[in-house]
């Protein structure tokens, strides 16, 4: 298989791409020239419609998205500062994800691509999140190690050059971002769970409950769901226990295996660096053991900016200009792939 | 005026191009529930048939339901987006308008109904006055059983058009009074929102892709979904 960036031909510095993100409760669009330089990034979020049922609705998400999505484009326009004839293309997340949600995004980019006789791109959100980590790293050498965490997904990837990615690794049941939200819930500390549980943890001692660290040694899946089962049965037999105390072991315990791992992964494949990307990239104790391990290694550390890790279209643009160059335009007649997969290598 | 007109409430998808001196080109196509995936390559295929592009366009009309979440979502996005970046002026119309309208050169009253799903029907009631028709109750969603009911007390003849009325047909045509429209009025018709959005436009009844509302008649199912991203979720 030949890599299209062997030649760098048609990498166009210049390329100004529209981004359209709507694959689960975000509403998000933004201008990107060149893969790289973020023009505009607006995001509306939907945590509050969902909050109250302590999780994302579908068919709610999917009617906030038709009711923002206009206005988020002439946002992103308009702080962008861009015209109309500016944008050389429309990209927009046209799988994983919901279905009535991800169908808004990709209905409007391509009427927009149609309208303006563009090329559109659908992007797999999920190499949209590899983008996020690399948006801020222009010059970064590869392999790179990618640990993508996030309310649906845990995966530890290869990434091997741009487009090229390798699976080392994924959960066998919850993602850590579901267990996160999970534990939260248990608790009583709220929705979503991963910025409640990093915040409780500030006042606790990780160290006070020894959690299990499920499939450290062996290999590079991961199993978030027995520690789940352990967090809940700690708390209903120690109902006196410390919160912040549980918050801070539990989230050690994940930290550690995904650290571990990718440590791991990094010695085995000779990375230049670590990467984090997705909603629990937020974490602030993950963000401190991955920096920590990277020094102690020798390795890069690229750690998105907490705008990054969460949904955006900044990484749908990014990702849609590197698509673009590599694969060509995708065909208006696309619709959305709620269970969308990656094109690994083998 | 140029108006394109798009229709994705059912299973169907419908697009027409109208001037003022009516439609210009059409499609429409009703397989597997597509939306997504035809509606925008249709609106290409009517434009480049009626030899227009899409800046010749005055307006927008949409279909704006009540009838499947998830194929309005499709229309109205695809409408409001290309309106919006076109700068021009939109035009919505309810799905159950559309099939009354179409059914308007019948003597008897009209009961308008949209495939709802779960046993249920988005219904509204009719009846043909000079040049259109003038709706006598506001859209519900309710069963065939209510429906029946409320038609037998009605004690009016009435012809029932829409796939909602034609998924009860064994049920309604016991009632008396009742004619069962034919099947090729069985979904909105693209080219009767075209008619139907220029009459609008002659009065100038637009609104602005920002107020364009779609009618769900239905509150969603509370349910959340935790493996949201990962799995893709049972959405209506
Ligand atoms: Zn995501």
């Amino acid at each position: 298989m030949t890599n299209p960036f062997d030649s760098a031909i048609g990498l166009d510095p210049n390329l100004v791409v529209l981004g359209i993100e709507s694959s689960c409760d975000e509403t998000a669009a933004a201008v990107v020239v060149g893969g790289r330089e973020v023009k505009s990034n607006v995001v509306s979020s939907q945590v509050d419609l969902h909050a109250a049922f302590g999780g994302v609705v579908p068919e709610v998400a999917g009617r906030a998205h038709e009711q923002r999505i206009t206005a988020v484009l002439a946002e992103a326009m308009v702080e962008a500062g861009v015209e109309d004839s500016d944008i050389g293309a429309v990209a927009a997340t046209v799988g994983p994800g919901l279905i009535g949600s991800l169908l808004v995004g990709v209905s409007a980019a391509k009427a927009l691509a149609l309208v303006w006789g563009v090329p559109f791109v659908g992007v797999n959100h999920l190499e949209a999140h590899f983008h996020a980590a690399l948006l801020d790293a222009p010059d970064v050498e590869f392999p790179l190690v990618m640990v993508l965490v996030s309310g649906g997904h845990t995966m530890l990837v290869v990434l091997v050059g741009p487009e090229r990615y390798r699976l080392l690794g994924a959960t066998l049941d919850d993602a850590a971002g579901e267990a996160f939200d999970k534990v939260a819930r248990f608790v009583d500390l709220g929705y979503p769970g991963g910025p409640a549980i990093d915040e409780a943890a500030r006042g606790g001692d990780p160290t006070a409950i020894s959690f299990p660290r499920a499939m450290m040694k062996d290999g590079y899946d991961f199993s978030f769901s027995g520690l789940k089962t352990a967090v809940i049965n700690h708390v209903r037999a120690n109902p006196d226990v410390s919160i912040p105390d549980v918050a801070a072991s539990f989230q050690a315990a994940v930290v550690e295996v995904l650290v571990e791992k990718a440590r791991r992964a990094a010695r085995d494949v000779g990375a230049t660096g670590i990467c984090l990307a997705g909603g629990v990239a937020a974490n602030s104790a993950l963000r401190a053991a991955v920096e920590a391990a990277c020094v102690a290694d020798g390795l890069g550390c690229h750690l998105p900016s907490r705008s990054m890790c969460t949904d955006n279209a900044a990484m749908v643009a990014a990702a849609g200009w590197y698509r673009l160059q590599a694969h060509g335009p995708t065909g208006l007649d696309v619709g959305a792939d709620p269970r969308m997969a990656i094109s690994f290598l083998d | 005026m140029l108006i394109l007109a798009i229709e994705t409430a059912t299973p169907q998808v419908g697009v027409a191009l109208a001037s003022f001196d009516g439609a210009v080109a059409s499609f429409h196509a009703s397989r597997d529930r597509r939306h997504a995936e035809s509606l925008v390559p249709a609106i290409d295929f009517v434009c480049r048939q009626a030899g227009v592009v899409p800046a010749d366009l005055g307006a927008v009309a949409v279909d704006v339901g009540p009838g499947l979440f998830t194929g309005l979502r499709v229309g109205l996005s695809t409408a409001k987006t290309m309106a919006h970046a076109l700068r021009i002026p939109m035009v919505g119309i309810s799905s159950l308008d559309l099939l009354a309208f179409s059914a308007r050169l019948t003597e008897r009253h009209i009961v308008a109904g949209v495939d709802a799903r779960r046993g249920e029907i988005f219904v509204a009631t009719y009846r043909r006055v000079h040049g259109g028709v003038q709706r006598l109750t506001e859209p519900t969603v309710t069963t065939p059983d209510v429906v029946g009911g409320v038609v037998e007390a009605f004690g009016e003849d009435c012809l029932f058009v829409g796939d909602g009325m034609s998924r009860y047909a064994d049920t309604f045509c016991r009632l008396r009074g009742v004619e069962m429209a034919t099947e090729s009025l069985r979904y909105p018709s693209a080219a009767a929102l075209a008619e139907l959005a220029h009459s609008k436009a002659v009065r100038e009844e637009f609104v602005q892709p920002r107020d364009i509302e779609p009618i769900y008649l239905r509150e969603p199912d509370a349910t959340p979904n935790w493996k949201s991203a990962a799995r893709g979720g049972p959405n209506p």
